[in-house]
This record gives C-alpha cells, structure tokens and sequence, in this order.
C-alpha cells in the first residue's frame, strides 16, 4: 500500500500574530513555523498503515524551503520519501492552486491513498482536500476520525462524527482522505528517525517541472481574495460588581445586564 | 573564511578568537534543530504535561517516563550505535539536556544522571565486556543508573572515601563495605557506580548491581527541593563484588570519577539555559498581566530592569554553552565510537576542557540561581505561594550550586587545572604573563577608541584578559606552588576567569551573527552584549584590585594599582537604555527570543 500524505507548515499555535502593514497578511519574522497538526494526524495514520500492510509512505509540501524542515520531520517520525514544490511562482496560491499544484506532483505517482488534513490551522479554509480529489478525480473523505483498509486493499472504511453519531462511509481506493482530531496520536520522532530522515530522499519540483503555467497559480489566479486581516478586539477589562450582600449583588447584576449590556 | 578552530583548555585566555573560530547557536544545523525540537515535543507532551504528578516522587512515573525517552533515543544521546545508543553529537547532546525535561525537576534529575554520571563512566572507561552487559540496557531504560560517590563523611574530599574494597581469597570477588550518602536515583537505580578503597589507599571504581546481597539503601531524604527526585544513603555488607567489575584501573578511580564529572559540568550549563528560558517566559507573562497603579507591571523600569537582566545572563550562557559544545565537538573529531579505546581517548580529550567545563558549571548554575530568585521577586508574594511552579523552581535550583563539585570546589579547580597546564607547559601562561608585565610601563592607557561593531567591548575583553594575567602572575609570583593555599585569592582569580570566558563567548557570538546576518537584526544581542560586557568589565577591574591589595603594599602595590588603572579605563555607557530596549523587545513576544532553534 503506497501512500501519500500532504502536508502544510503553519505558524506554531503559540505564536503571537500580527497583522503585516498590507492588512490582509501577518508578519512572519518571529514566527515559529510547524507542521500543521491535522496533517501530523495523516502522517501517523500513514505510518500505521504501512507498518501494518508494507508499502512507502511519500510526503508532499507546498512552499518555500523551509518547508523542507516539517517534511524532514514526517521522514524521521518514518515516511520514505519528501517532494517539495517549491516555486515563486506559487506565492499567495488559494486552495485550488495549492490542490492542483500538488495533483500535479501526485498524478505521476504509484498511490493508493491520500492523507491530508481536514484544515490547516492557520487560515482555516479546509477545501485543499476538496480541490485535491477534484483534479485527481478521486473519491474525498472528509474530517475522518477512524480509517480501516479492507485485507486486499481495495477499499477503506472511515467513520466521520457527526452530532454525535457516527457516520461510516466506504470508499473505494484510491481517496483522498482529510483527517480530524481523535484519528490517532502522532508519534515523536525518535534521534535514529532523525538521524536515518537525514539520508532519505527529498526531491524539490518547480512549477515547470510539474508542467503546470505560472498564470494557474499565485496572486493572479485566485479566486478567493483575502480583503482584510484584523486582530481579534482587545478584551475589555471586566467588571467587579460591588454591593454588602448577595441580593444586593444579584440586583446589581441584572440591572447591568439589563440596562448596560442589553441582554435581558 | 576561517573555520572553527580547536582552541586549548585555557587558550582563550591568551589568545584572542575570530568570531568565525566559535561554535553558536546560530550554527545549528537542520538537524540539530529537529532533534531540539523533537525533545522539546517529547518534553511539553510527555513531561511537562504532567507536572504535578512528578512534583512529589513518583518512581513509577520516572521509569516509565524514561523508558519512553529511551524508546525515542534520548537516553542513549552519549553512547555508542554499538551499544544501542544515538551517538549525537555534541551539539545536540547539550541541545537535548536544554529542551527535554521542560524544568520539571522529577524528570531532568533522573534524566541527567541517567545520562550523565550514571552511564558515563561505563562509555568512557567500561571494559567491551561491560559496555555490552550494561549500556543497552542503559539506554532503553530497562536499567536505571545511579553515581554512589559521596559518602557522610567524604563530600568535596571524595577522594578519600572510607568504604573499602577487600579482594576475596578466591580471587573472584572484591567484598565492599560502607556507605554511601545522597545518592540520587537511588530508590529506583538498578546499578550503582560507586567507588572503593582496595587495601585502604587504592581508590578504584566499580560497577554494582541492586540485587546483588548486601546491597540495600536507606530512606528518603527530606530536601529542600527536587522533591520529585529520590535520593537515599547507598548501603554496602560484605557486597561481592565480581572483579570483572571493576570499572577503570585499579587505583585509579579517580580518573574515572573526575572525567565523568566533567562532562556532567557543561552538561549542567544546557540544563541551565533551558530553565531559565522557560522562567523568563513565566515572568513575561506574569508582568504582562499583573496590573499595578493601573498599569501592567511591565511597563515600570525596575521591572524592565529584571527582564532584561534575565535575558541578558541566559544569552551569555548559552553563548558559553554551545561554545564549549563546539570546542569538545572538534576534541572529539576522529575518535571512532566503535573502537574500543574510544572511552579512554573521549575522557582524556575532555579533560584537557575541565576548566571550561567548571565555569560552565559555575556560570550556569548562578545564572539559574539568579533568574529563579528575581521571577520570584517580580511576582512578589505570588511567587513566594507554593502553588505556583516558581516557588518550586527556586528551591530547585538552589542543588545546583552544590552538586558536580561544589562551585567553590569548582572555583579553586579552574586556577589548578591553568597552573597545572602552564607548569607542564601545554599553555605558555607564564611566558604571556612575564610579556604582559614587561609591557606594564610602556602601556597606553587602554580604550583607543577603535571604529567597528563593538569595538568598544572588544577592546574591554581583551584589556581584562591583561588584567587577569597580570593579577595572577603578581599572585603566582608571591605564593609559588603555595598559591593553592590562599583559597579566596585563587577564587577572585577564578572569578576573572570566569568573567573573561562569559563576556568573550557572548561577544564572538554577537559578532558572527552581525556578520552572517547584519547588524539591523541583531539589535537586541548588541545591547545585550553591551550590557554585559560593560558591567562584567567593571567587576574584574574590582576583583582584580581585590588581589592587589592582599598581596601587595607600599610603592609594589601603588605601582600594580596604577597599571591596572590603565588597563581599566574606559567611559560607562548608557546601560538603563540598552536594558529598556532589551525589556521592551521581549515584552511583546513573551519568550526568550534571542535564538532561533
């Protein structure tokens, strides 16, 4: 079973975010870039699988080089092989530039699965795994929290919750798959991981490489535009409701809930 | 371009370093940050997030905690492939001990002498019989090690041990006798690395096991701190002890105990860094949130003043830190692990940098020391609540001081070990000593004021290291070989020692990132190196007028005063502003934030 996983790096969740001058980016000086946590969930389901039924583990990042660290880390957490797509060209790419540069990198592949997160932390979108199945022409499994691949292979079985149900959907293989929290518990990559990523294969693939033009991707071909970025508001300090008793307090409160703040 | 360059023990006291020379942490490679990063994964999610659970002893959690760091590789950081261990490097070695244990004291204990001082003397001086019998097991954590040196009687004089070593009639067995005292580990320790008298003036190291008969450990000692660790008296009755267990030589046990110590000292220096990391993070935050006279607290100038002295001792240790890491590093180029000579040829390369490995340890434990105790004055009497992690990781921290070698010990080993490399002339110290003091007439007054990113500090760096020369020299030259009588003369030399070391690793540092990066954004490690420098300048000036004047008088010392005047000068700069902008950088990000890993 050949799989592959797609992965994004995102800023660390600890990270403090700030609005860059243009308004609709972040500044990214202090950022501290990781592999985004719904993707770690696909790395180590991947891992399970192969460990389980034999096959490669191959994973994919779009972006500039330092991607390549988050891809090191899937290879010493124990993925085969790391592709990056690298190329300026893919600057400011939307969702569905981002899934057809990386169905680009997969088409030429031996796969029988997909992993990628349902989202990514950062901007939330989660329609990469859409597109992805989309150009690939590939069933899409979406926010999957159990997956079980039939003994020959053939197909998977994958339970979604929803509304405290849950759903199970079977699929024939290949699919794309976008991972939930609760699927698994990511591993740690152990110091013979790291030290054995260091020799395993990391390819980097341009634009032209993939035979795909520099107008299908980047700032020009979006089709979703950021307008504007704001910070969260400041919470406002609280209030500390002052009175001799209980009753009196309780009063208080209602009239301020009442009168200030609208709600009863 | 130059390279890093294999400087001596000691040689950064007559030589002057390129920024280029120096290991730093800007010189992290790929790896060696993703094997950082892998420990401090395994430290937030599997240590730290169990905090509590380890603040009072718990063994079972311990072993279990380090079986899982072995599982992963992180207990076999300094040991042979061979023998199951992860053979870093020693750049990432000192990388782990900084992330893994997340200042939770229960776990970085263990975790250290696990790695340290209970498995080390077995990878440097064990038999292949040994290494194989013991190190994998060491490393997965099957076994847990323990360091029995210590005993009730023999602390700082470990030396002179009292337990004894009697060969039996057979020839087969040693039988030991004695006890040992504040043996850490010791409630869980599968193997205790102890040591003996044979025939009462032989000391030799061995290799005990737990189960063996005779051995047995008293009960828990109540301490002051680290209260998630154990540490138990070690007992020995008529303990028979294989020969084949005898770690070392016989007779000579205290290379084994000395070397292994070494490695423990700059080791401790990472464990520094990583704590005071993770306080400065706690007191950011704290000052960010806690409003006073209607502001946060960090907003007010004494409180910038705290922060930023924080920041600025943690930059210089680190800086010491991956230094030392760096100059080991290439010691220990071209030793094949896999050989069986490699313990002997890592001890004896290591040794040759005792004396950085004790101000490593001096350094970084009074760093710890100093930035646990000023979170817990910035957060006034919240700090002084046991509930909050800081009351605790001030009471931890305070072991440090005392353990490896008390720094006193430390102190008086630093000023040893240079007159022992000079008399056996592996430095040429005296000769530097007697050109600096043939200066001393001709001598302009220092500070030319030279053009150039820090050529001010430059320039004070290299005047202290005259002053030390000079302060030393004049000492050596009154006491000869009974220098090492007058302890408080060789600890303010030791002082100057240590203050050269500090302000030069963190001035090499700042300049190689100018120079890789630009000075626009290295803003903040200029000011902190400033700020450093010119402090830690001012202090040598004063220890070394300290010696002067306990050992000289009259027109000697008017003469020696007026010399080290000269090579003192040099105009205060604004220090309150530099700090302020220190404070208010890091302010907003709430972290450490001069190295990126």
């Amino acid at each position: 079973m050949n799989i592959i996983v797609c992965l994004k790096q995102v800023p660390d969740t600890d990270s403090q975010i700030k609005v860059a001058p243009d308004g609709n980016s972040i500044v990214t000086d202090d950022v501290k870039w990781v592999m985004n946590p719904y993707d770690e969930f696909g790395v180590e389901e991947a891992l399970q699988i192969k460990e389980k039924m034999g096959g490669e583990v191959t994973v994919i990042g779009l972006g500039p080089k330092r991607v390549t660290e988050s891809i090191r880390t899937a290879l010493a957490m124990g993925a085969d092989k790391g592709i990056l797509i690298n190329d300026p060209a893919l600057e400011n790419s939307d969702a569905l530039a981002t899934g057809r540069a990386l169905a680009a990198a997969i088409k030429g592949l031996d796969y029988d699965l997909i992993f990628t997160g349902q989202r990514g932390v950062d901007d939330d979108m989660g329609l990469v795994g859409a597109t992805l199945a989309e150009f690939l022409d590939i069933p899409q499994l979406s926010i999957i929290v159990k997956a079980e691949i039939s003994e020959d292979g053939k197909s998977v079985k994958v339970n979604r919750a929803v509304e405290g149900q849950t759903l199970v959907i079977e699929s024939s293989l290949p699919a794309v798959i976008t991972t939930q929290k609760g699927l698994n518990e990511p591993r740690y990559a152990s110091l013979p991981g790291i030290m054995k990523a260091k020799k395993k294969p990391l390819e980097e693939k341009t634009l032209a490489d993939l035979g795909l033009d520099p107008s299908q991707v980047g700032e020009g071909a979006r089709k979703l535009k950021i307008m504007e970025l704001t910070p969260p508001p400041q919470r406002e300090t609280g209030k500390i409701i002052e009175g001799e008793t209980p009753e009196e307090k309780a009063a208080e409160l209602v009239r301020l809930l009442h009168e200030e703040a609208k709600l009863i | 371009m130059a390279k890093e360059t294999l400087f001596k023990g000691g040689e950064f006291l007559l030589k002057d370093a390129l920024p280029e020379e120096v290991f730093t942490p800007e010189d992290f490679s790929k790896e060696q940050r993703l094997i950082a990063q892998s420990a401090e994964e395994f430290g937030v999610g599997e240590v730290a997030s169990r905090r509590e659970e380890l603040e009072d002893l718990n063994p079972e959690l311990v072993r279990d905690l380090l079986k899982k760091a072995g599982d992963l590789g992180f207990l076999g950081v300094d040991m042979p492939e061979i023998f199951e261990g992860s053979e870093l490097d020693k750049i990432s070695s000192a990388l782990v001990n900084e992330f893994i244990s997340q200042g939770v004291s229960g776990f970085s204990v263990a975790y250290a002498v696990q790695t340290g001082i209970g498995s080390l003397p077995i990878v440097l001086f064990g038999t292949p019989e040994q290494k194989k019998r013991y190190l994998p097991k060491l490393a997965t954590g099957e076994m847990i090690g323990a360091y029995a040196l210590t005993e009730p009687e023999h602390g700082s004089d470990a030396l002179g041990a009292k337990t004894t070593a009697v060969l039996s009639e057979d020839g087969k067995h040693y039988i030991l006798n004695g006890q040992k005292q504040f043996i850490t580990n010791a409630g869980f320790a599968d193997l205790f690395l102890t040591y003996a008298q044979i025939d009462g003036t032989q000391f030799t190291s061995f290799i005990v096991e737990r189960d063996w008969d005779g051995v047995s450990v008293d009960e828990e000692e109540k301490k002051m701190g680290v209260h998630g660790t154990s540490t138990r008296p070690v007992i020995y009755q008529d303990v028979k002890v294989p020969v084949e267990n005898v770690l070392g030589e016989i007779g000579r046990g205290h290379v084994v105990a000395l070397n292994t110590l070494n490695v423990g000292r700059y080791k401790l220096g990472a464990i520094a860094v990583g704590s005071c990391k993770l306080l400065i993070a706690e007191a950011v935050k704290y000052a960010k949130t806690r409003i006073q006279f209607g502001k946060p607290i960090c907003e007010f100038g004494l409180i910038k003043h705290k922060i930023a002295e924080m920041v600025v001792k943690t930059y210089v240790v680190e800086s010491m830190v991956y230094r030392t890491a760096g100059l080991l590093g290439l010691a220990l180029e071209g030793i094949d692990p896999a050989k069986e000579d490699a313990g002997h040829k890592t001890g004896e390369a290591i040794r040759k940098y005792a004396l950085e490995c004790s101000i490593n340890k001096i350094f970084g434990s009074e760093v710890m020391d100093f930035v646990a105790d000023e979170c817990v004055q910035l957060m006034g009497g919240y700090g002084y609540i046991q509930d909050n992690p800081i009351e605790s990781a001030y009471r931890d921290s305070r072991i440090n001081r005392i353990w490896e070698g008390t720094n006193e010990i430390n102190r008086l080993l630093i000023v040893d070990t240079l007159m022992k490399a000079a008399l056996k002339g592996e430095l040429p110290l005296l000769e530097e000593i007697k050109k600096v003091t043939g200066e001393l007439l001709s001598l302009r007054p220092g500070m030319a004021e030279e053009e150039g990113v820090l050529a001010k500090e430059k320039n004070m760096v290299a005047m202290s290291k005259k002053i030390g020369l000079l302060s030393a020299g004049a000492a050596a030259q009154k006491y000869m070989e009974k220098l090492g009588g007058q302890q408080e003369i060789v600890a303010l030399i030791a002082d100057i020692i240590i203050e050269i070391f500090s302000m030069e690793s963190a001035l090499l540092r700042t300049l190689k990132k100018v120079e890789k990066e630009g000075e626009d954004s290295s803003q903040i490690q200029l000011a902190a190196t400033c700020v450093y420098v010119n402090d830690s300048f001012a202090k040598v000036d004063l220890l070394a007028r300290q010696i002067f004047a306990a050992i000289s008088e009259g027109e000697e010392l008017r003469t020696q005063l007026m010399a080290l005047k000269k090579l003192a000068r040099h105009t205060p700069i604004n220090t309150i502003a530099l700090r302020r902008e220190i404070a208010e950088s890091i302010i907003p990000v709430a972290r450490y934030h001069l190295t990126k890993v």
